[in-house]
């Protein structure tokens, strides 16, 4: 990855797993509208795929939204990135999307802009998000193919009428590959989301990623379908299964390359706010932001101030964490030729890049693979939280059965504390629950326990396999 | 002659931007179409404009009150598939 590109990476909080401990971002949803319909989404609700889950409550105007986001921007100083997902497609309300960049680039000159987008109209939108100080745009491609198109894309609005099948979605897929390309050719940064659907184009997928980052996507984001029946889309109705979070990492691993950083996307709202994976959107509602007085100069100034900060502390993170990368399993080896298969491990953590959460107030667990050459993330698992603090909840046990559901490959989980009940099931189950390392920097302590693994002979027989393999 | 929106129209503005007359407007609970104004596109589109971007079924009705996107045809879900899906839903 280009220098350009990594240093802007480094300090997002969408893109490096480590900046989003850090920075906070926001969403505003000024975009109602789609010109496309996709077989996951259904537009009575927010699209679960995509970025945004759940309901987006309020929809802004371009002038509200430009408040909203002064107002979040002077509380949450960490606030970097403003983006625009929704939640129809951001530029199929060009006047809405555009209007609002427009008066965040002049008003707000420290937050990044970004937006998504399905691409029909993208070609016609780059000469002006080129003027906005546009950090990166997201464009969400499923495939490359039209016959493939059109299982995942019913129909397309385009040049005034409503157009379906095949032919909609050679229109829409022309029309990405072609605001892709103009962008890139303007130096604004793309990534390309692309929904995993199984049996549809997960297969196909690889081929999209080969393409995509050959234009000069500088990311590939692959997420789960979501399709539930009682969402009511085409594919949650007619039954149309999610991928399993080892399918996923399997695809995400084909089609990653040297890119392994996207893995903690977690599908955000069109209107969350705040660090990723807390959602603060419930303090900036309509009428609370109108009664706030905000001195955005002065907000600014102490902006800079925290940001510079917090970079700061990042640069030392990723220092030591070079560090550690070095140190290898080298040492204990010591003499052996045996080469170590690699190890995943959940981690529970609330932020902050420490091991700080008990295991039964995670609601999705980080996943790392320790290997010899050192710690590397691999993703999130989502799980449904089963500890709610009270025993009278009936559906205790089957949430746990789907924690550990979720842990599924992993042979290990760290966290600040994990109860009696689950140890043991943890156990059955073939993963190795860990409390030791409460509070301390998650890859330092799941390399710790990586190596406590190879001492004590657990890893010995594989790595015998291996090399007689080799 | 004019389109009719109903009350399943679920507030997404599509129509509202691509509608050549300005007939459309955002009324309390869901948006509508003035009677006086809308030309059923005649004139400017061959197809009816916000009848051709809206998502949902049954949301908007043509003059002669049939829905101009009946059940199944936007979402390529056939009703009685539905109908037995929130009978599923519901039953659990
Ligand atoms: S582009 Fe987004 S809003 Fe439009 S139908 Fe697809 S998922 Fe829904
Ligand atoms: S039929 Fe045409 S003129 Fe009438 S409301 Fe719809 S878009 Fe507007
Ligand atoms: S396009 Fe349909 S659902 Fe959307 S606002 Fe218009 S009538 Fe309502």
């Amino acid at each position: 990855m280009p220098e350009h590109i990594r240093e802007k990476v480094h300090n997002h909080p969408c893109y490096s797993e480590d900046a989003h401990h850090y920075f906070a971002r926001m969403h505003v949803a000024v975009a109602p509208a789609c010109n496309i319909q996709c077989h996951y989404c259904n537009r009575k609700y927010d699209c679960a795929n995509e970025s945004r889950p759940g309901v987006v409550s309020e929809v802004l105007s371009p002038e509200q939204a430009v408040k909203k986001v002064k107002a979040v921007a002077a509380t949450i100083p960490q606030m970097t990135v403003l983006g625009i997902a929704g939640p129809g497609d951001p530029l199929a309300n060009p006047q809405r999307t555009l209007e609002t960049f427009r008066m965040l680039s002049e008003q707000a000159p420290d937050i990044k802009l970004c937006v998504s987008t399905n691409g029909l109209a993208l070609p016609e939108c780059v000469e002006e998000l080129a003027k906005h100080n546009i950090d990166h745009v997201t464009i969400t491609i499923n495939c490359v193919d039209p016959e493939i198109g059109a299982k995942i894309y019913p129909w397309i609005y385009w040049n005034n009428k409503r157009i379906r099948g095949v032919k909609a979605a050679r229109i829409l897929i022309e029309q990405q590959q072609k605001g892709l390309e103009m962008l890139v050719a303007r130096g604004i940064l793309v990534k390309v989301n692309s929904v995993m659907i199984p049996g549809v184009n997960d297969e196909h997928l690889k081929e999209v990623s080969k393409i995509v980052k050959a234009k000069g996507a500088f990311l590939h984001n692959v997420m789960p379908l979501i399709a539930e029946a009682e969402h009511g889309t085409f594919y949650g109705v007619m039954g149309q299964r999610s991928p399993e979070p080892e399918e996923l990492q399997d695809l995400q691993d084909a089609c990653a390359g040297d890119m392994n950083m996207m893995r903690h996307c977690r599908q955000c709202r069109a209107d969350a706010v705040g660090m990723l994976g807390e959602d603060r959107g419930d303090e900036f509602t309509l009428d609370k932001i109108e009664s706030m007085e905000i001195d955005y100069e002065a907000a600014m100034v102490k902006r800079a101030a925290i940001h510079a900060a917090i970079k700061e502390e990042l640069d030392e993170k990723s220092a030591k964490k070079a560090r550690l990368a070095g140190l290898s399993v080298a040492s204990v080896q010591n003499g052996t030729t045996g080469r170590y298969r690699s190890v995943l491990m959940a981690v529970a953590t609330s932020g902050g890049g420490l091991i700080n959460q008990h295991f039964g107030h995670a609601t999705e667990f980080l996943v790392y693979e320790a290997s010899p050459s050192g710690v590397r993330f691999i993703g999130h698992r989502r799980v449904d939280q089963y500890c709610v603090g009270n025993d009278t909840c009936g559906e205790k046990e089957s949430a746990l059965a789907g924690s550990i559901r979720a842990l599924k490959g992993c042979e290990a989980v760290l966290c600040s504390k994990v109860g009696f009940e689950p140890w043991g099931d943890l156990e059955a189950a073939g993963i190795q629950p860990n409390g030791e390392h409460a509070m301390e920097p998650i890859e330092e302590a799941v390399m710790a326990v990586y190596l406590e693994m190879i001492e004590s002979g657990r890893l010995e027989n594989d790595g015998a396999l291996l090399q007689a393999k080799a | 002659m004019a389109l009719k929106i109903v009350e399943s129209c679920v507030n997404c503005w599509a129509c509202v931007d691509v509608c050549p007359s300005e007939a459309i407007s955002l009324g309390s609970t869901h948006f509508k179409i003035s009677a006086s104004k809308c030309t059923e596109c005649d004139g400017d589109y061959e197809e009816k404009q916000c009848a051709s971007i809206c998502p949902i079924e049954g949301a908007i009705l043509l003059a002669d009150g049939t829905p101009a996107n009946p059940p199944g045809s936007l979402t390529g879900i056939p009703p009685e598939r539905l109908a037995e899906a929130m009978r599923e839903i519901q039953a659990r």
